[in-house]
């Protein structure tokens, strides 16, 4: 009886320690913060490291730029050093497609400025990671300059349009809508229901 | 090299040749023989072998440039880096061995780890940023995963297993559930994808859906048993287990949740036009490879050999693998070394008495939710292609790899 009223006592002081444990891990409960870890970044903080552009375009900062001020900052800027005079001519990808236009866009290569979806990727991409070594000294106008060459001289917009956060998200690339949209992943799933299914036999269970 | 497995007498001689002058104009020494025993000599170790061990000098197994492309190049880029799986023993690639993959190049960022900042945001309810000693702190898991390139695809012109699969790796990770981290922010009802960003000079930026980071991502400082490599991403690598290798952000600084899919230049590369393509290009699926015999290497003779490979999926845990010894006829159970861990490769073996004859080994497997390795003429079935030397794998290829047995020992790539 003895030993049992002493488990009886640990198991109750096991469980108080367990209950203070759960109170501490919940000390900052009104956060919603389970463990407290971590530090707030203040808005400018989180602004300055945002450097992603969606498909809305909600992002983009303020500033524009002109397909003739890109073709201009392709030359001083560097551009043309890697990717060559012509967009095509380079060491770096291609920049413009050498197929002509009535060619299927999906024949035309994988060309950011050609094939991407929306053209705010264009210009999240010089922004983030262009000139190669010197990412992140170009100014907004400078991007969005550069992302209007780019796009005229894929024939994705005309030499005269103005690009800025309210008319790049608009742009319609020749790509529209015409991709597949990735399957919706769940845990545990095959990668393509039924894939295979009718060719491959399931192996006999030995 | 360890590629081949000579018998017992012709591994001492080799050993003999290796050590060079020292036995030089001597008989190399055989068992049996009744002569003066020596015994090795010493390695001379500094002071830096002390501190950091190094392996023996006449284990010679490197990595290669995949697809030929130097690496660094002119500007010091870094390119693709297979791994020697022809040499590899057990589940573990030493991080020294790990496969690179980079995107369309990559200078290796030095990151001080005391300045390093992750930083959550988006759609969350508080917006936190750690540092390294921040995330220590958390509840850490340590798990077994591999991680496959998108280019990891057997071609007729490969001549060894490191050209035809290298590209795949697996190490012990450590690190955050990034699913502990994102509780303590709080997700918002609206965040669908997360966008992960690392901080090397293109900042490469990979989109990805919420669930997958509930499940099992994990933001791994830990590889191996020390802190991660600077070519795995120092000090801080987001492992998406069973995803295609680039969607394992290195370098991780930022995690961004948001309410669609973000499409970054990462993204927009694997976009197709087919819904099954591009489902295919995606999760990796089930896919073995016979790492002994495979191409390159010879065998001495006939008699026993445990042949030996691995095998791993995209879907979980390897469940089945099963090895032809006969040019796919027979299928014989392999023994899977171990417990085989979800996402991760595992180990498998069989007894072989090879008879001298030509043949040709293949290995296949089955994952835990009961997807298949395919060969390539079943798969080029399932396009309604004709099955020859122009057919491509749609999506990432897992196809089954055929190894050809000369009669005199030699092993060929059987798609050449």
């Amino acid at each position: 009886m003895a030993s049992l009223r002493v488990l009886a006592v640990a198991l109750l002081m096991g469980a108080t320690a367990l209950a203070q444990q759960a109170t501490q891990l919940r000390a900052d409960a009104s956060s919603g913060q389970a463990y407290g870890v971590g530090r707030t970044p203040t808005a400018e903080e989180i602004k300055a490291w945002d450097i992603s552009i969606g498909p809305t375009g909600e992002e983009l900062p303020e500033g524009k730029g002109t397909v003739r001020e890109g073709a201009q900052l392709y030359r001083s800027k560097g551009c043309a050093g890697c990717h060559g005079a012509s967009a095509v001519d380079g060491k770096a990808p291609i920049l413009k497609s050498k197929a002509p236009p009535n060619v299927d866009v999906w024949a035309r290569g994988r060309i950011l400025p050609l094939r991407a979806p929306h053209a705010t990727t264009v210009w999240d991409y010089i922004n983030r990671g262009m000139p190669l070594n010197r990412e992140g000294t170009l100014t907004p106008d400078e991007v969005y300059s550069l992302t209007a060459y780019l796009l005229f001289i894929n024939d994705v917009i005309k030499e005269d349009e103005v690009l800025d956060a309210t008319t790049l998200p608009k742009v319609k690339m020749p790509i529209g809508t015409d991709y597949a949209s990735l399957p919706d992943w769940k845990p545990k799933t095959p990668r393509l229901k039924g894939y295979l299914a009718e060719v491959a036999p399931k192996p006999k269970q030995q | 090299m360890g590629s081949k497995r000579p018998d017992r007498r012709g591994f001492i001689k080799s050993g003999a040749a290796l050590a060079g002058g020292l036995t030089f104009g001597a008989a190399a020494p055989a068992i049996g023989q009744d002569q003066e025993h020596h015994g090795p000599s010493m390695i001379k170790e500094g002071k830096d072998q002390i501190a950091y061990g190094d392996r023996s000098k006449h284990v010679t197994s490197v990595r290669i440039a995949h697809g030929g492309r130097p690496s660094p190049d002119n500007w010091g880029l870094t390119f693709h880096i297979a791994a020697p799986l022809q040499d590899s023993v057990g589940v573990i690639t030493p991080s020294s061995l790990h496969y690179i993959g980079t995107t369309r190049g990559s200078f290796l960022p030095d990151i001080d780890p005391k300045e390093h900042r992750l930083m959550i945001h988006g759609l969350v309810d508080r917006p936190l940023t750690f540092t390294m000693d921040d995330l220590k702190r958390f509840p850490s898991v340590t798990r077994l995963h591999f991680i496959e390139c998108a280019g990891n695809r057997s071609s007729r012109r490969a001549k060894n297993v490191q050209e035809t699969h290298g590209m795949t790796s697996c190490a012990e990770w450590t690190g955050v559930l990034l699913s502990t981290l994102l509780k303590e922010c709080g997700l918002k009802g609206s965040a669908t994808w997360f966008v992960a960003e690392g901080s090397e000079e293109v900042k490469g930026a990979s989109s990805m859906p919420i669930a997958k980071a509930m499940e099992d991502c994990l933001i791994a400082y830990g590889m191996n048993g020390e802190a991660v490599r600077p070519q795995q991403g120092f000090p801080l690598r987001l492992m998406v287990p069973g995803f295609e290798g680039i969607f394992h952000t290195k370098w991780l600084r930022r995690i961004k949740v948001v309410d669609r899919y973000y499409i970054n230049y990462n993204d927009f590369g694997h976009l197709d036009q087919d819904a099954k393509v591009a489902a295919l290009d995606y999760q990796i699926g089930p896919k073995s490879v016979i790492t002994f015999p495979s191409a390159g290497q010879q065998l001495p003779g006939k008699g026993f050999y445990e042949i030996s490979g691995l095998a791993w999926s995209g879907g979980g845990a390897i469940k089945l693998v099963e090895i032809s010894t006969d040019g796919g006829k027979r299928w014989n159970k392999a023994e899977i070394k171990g417990t085989a861990q979800r996402m991760a490769h595992a180990r498998f073996g069989l007894m072989w008495n090879w008879d001298g004859k030509e043949t040709e080994l293949l290995s296949r497997c089955t994952d835990e939710i009961g997807q298949i390795q395919p060969s390539r003429e079943q798969i080029a079935k399932y396009w309604n292609k004709p099955y020859d030397q122009t057919f491509s794998v749609p999506g990432l290829d897992n196809s089954i790899q055929p190894w050809k047995i000369a009669s005199d020992g030699s092993v060929t790539n059987g798609f050449a």
